[in-house]
């Protein structure tokens, strides 16, 4: 059993290594587009006009109760006889970034209502916009309450880029049925590719606890953590 | 209405029963693997609890995908083959579970050390405490967190097309494939999975007013899908 580990990682690390690399990449496109969408988002969804916060609510609703896969083969397979045609790691960047924008939303439209309506009132008392309120006072607050939640779902999105085997991405998954298809050894291949997916998500999750107590600013009274 | 159309749902609908098997036996066994670690890791001794935790810190950082071929290419090799479905209940049982022992572990925090005290020194013993006292408080505030997991298993189910399970997403897929057209039947599959999570998901707050006990302290915290 052990020796068959030693070879397997021998011969394959390379290929794990370069497996890793698309993993990572495609989890930190997904994350980041999701941040970028996630913030306007939620900005429209909490504190926009009737008919814009009605269409950000539904695009939430309908990413949120749809599958992942799903979502992933119609920006692959569908996309293309509308005459968008996009490459395997592209689509998978763009399929898991739009969803995540709909929950990164969510926890930021959560961290602002967390953020004390005192605030509010004091802000726009002292001559401030409503812009201005929600770029200089809430926003500075609220994305550091969402910060835990924003942990998980990196680690979710590190998790579930694993699906973009389904559309021949060589992350790791895709690597791992490869070298199993040539090596038989299924299991062991998996079970290392799980160490690899573990040992990533409790760096992560360090990282942003890290990230957590930098960017904490003494003396901030929140209603509540999300 | 296009005769093609109804034929693809018909064949989509096919794959529902096996889609509400693997829903429903994942959530079963992810709820009963929940609570006993649950148990285990808020009663047990400092010892076993870090282990718990440890173990379902590194099931929950293992992807769905992964842990399904890991059963399905696994349990063969240990002598026990184990068809596509049982694999896929088990996989996502199993994921269910290491995230309902946090739901639990959540909410019987929220319950209160106050309310374990006052039933220890009415001489109930640390299972009584629990089944009797806890538990019941805090399966109430767990209701909204365990919907949304029941949503998160049901789109969850989907991944079990990787070992071949004939549940709706695959069957949705197996008729692209066949009609060289992937929309129509992915906006079907699509509709079907968020008319059942959205249909869950509103009546959590119901359900959660229902067996709501008024005056019953605890609050949970909310907010976070992805506990």
């Amino acid at each position: 059993m052990f020796e068959g580990f030693a070879s397997l990682l021998s011969t394959y690390g390379p290929l794990l290594a370069e497996a890793v690399v698309m993993t990572l990449t495609v989890t930190a496109g997904a994350y980041t587009l999701g941040f970028l969408i996630g913030v306007p988002l939620a900005i429209v969804r909490t504190y926009g006009r009737k008919s814009l916060r009605s269409a950000a609510a539904a695009y939430i609703e309908v990413i949120r109760g749809t599958p992942m896969v799903v979502q992933l083969f119609i920006l692959y397979y569908a996309a293309p006889a509308a005459g968008l045609t996009l490459p395997p790691t592209i689509a998978a960047i763009l399929a898991l970034g739009l969803n995540s924008a709909a929950y990164q939303a969510e926890y930021f439209r959560a961290s602002f209502l967390a953020v004390a309506k005192t605030q509010w009132e004091a802000a726009l008392s002292l001559g401030f916009t409503e812009k201005q309120t929600i770029k200089t006072i809430i926003l500075p607050q609220s994305i550091r309450v969402a910060i835990p939640a924003l942990t998980n779902e990196l680690v979710y999105m590190l998790k579930y880029s694993s699906i973009a085997y389904f559309i021949t991405v060589p992350e790791l998954v895709y690597t791992g049925k490869f070298i199993g298809s040539r090596t038989f050894m299924y299991t062991e291949i998996y079970a290392i590719i799980a160490v690899i997916y573990v040992t990533f998500s409790l760096i992560f999750t360090e990282g942003m606890k890290t990230v957590e107590k930098k960017a904490s600013a003494p003396g901030i009274l929140l209603h509540e953590r999300i | 209405m296009d005769p093609e159309v109804l034929n693809y749902i018909s064949v989509i609908f096919s794959g529902l029963i096996n889609t509400i098997i693997l829903t429903f036996v994942g959530i079963a066994i992810g709820t009963a693997l929940g609570a006993v670690l649950a148990f285990m890791e808020v009663m047990g001794p400092p010892s076993l609890s870090r282990v718990i935790g440890w173990v379902t810190r590194i099931i929950r950082g293992i992807p769905l995908l992964v842990i399904l071929f890991l059963i399905f290419y696994g349990f063969p090799r240990l002598g026990i083959p184990l068809p596509p479905l049982p694999s896929a209940m088990l996989g996502i049982g199993i994921r269910s579970g290491v995230y309902q022992s946090q739901l639990f572990r959540g909410s019987m925090e929220a319950v209160g050390r106050g309310q374990l005290e006052a039933a220890f020194s009415l001489g109930l013993s640390k299972w009584g405490a629990f089944k009797h006292v806890i538990l019941p408080q805090a399966v109430r505030l767990m209701i909204p967190g365990w919907v949304n997991e029941f949503t998160i298993v049901l789109k969850d189910t989907s991944i079990a097309y990787a070992i071949g399970v004939t549940e709706i997403f695959t069957e949705a897929v197996h008729v692209a494939q066949v009609v060289l057209d992937y929309l129509p039947p992915l906006l079907i599959v699509a509709a079907m999975y968020f008319t059942i999570c959205y249909s869950v998901s509103h009546i959590s707050d119901r359900l959660y007013r229902k067996f709501m006990i008024p005056g019953l302290g605890g609050s949970i915290e909310q907010g976070a899908e992805n506990v």
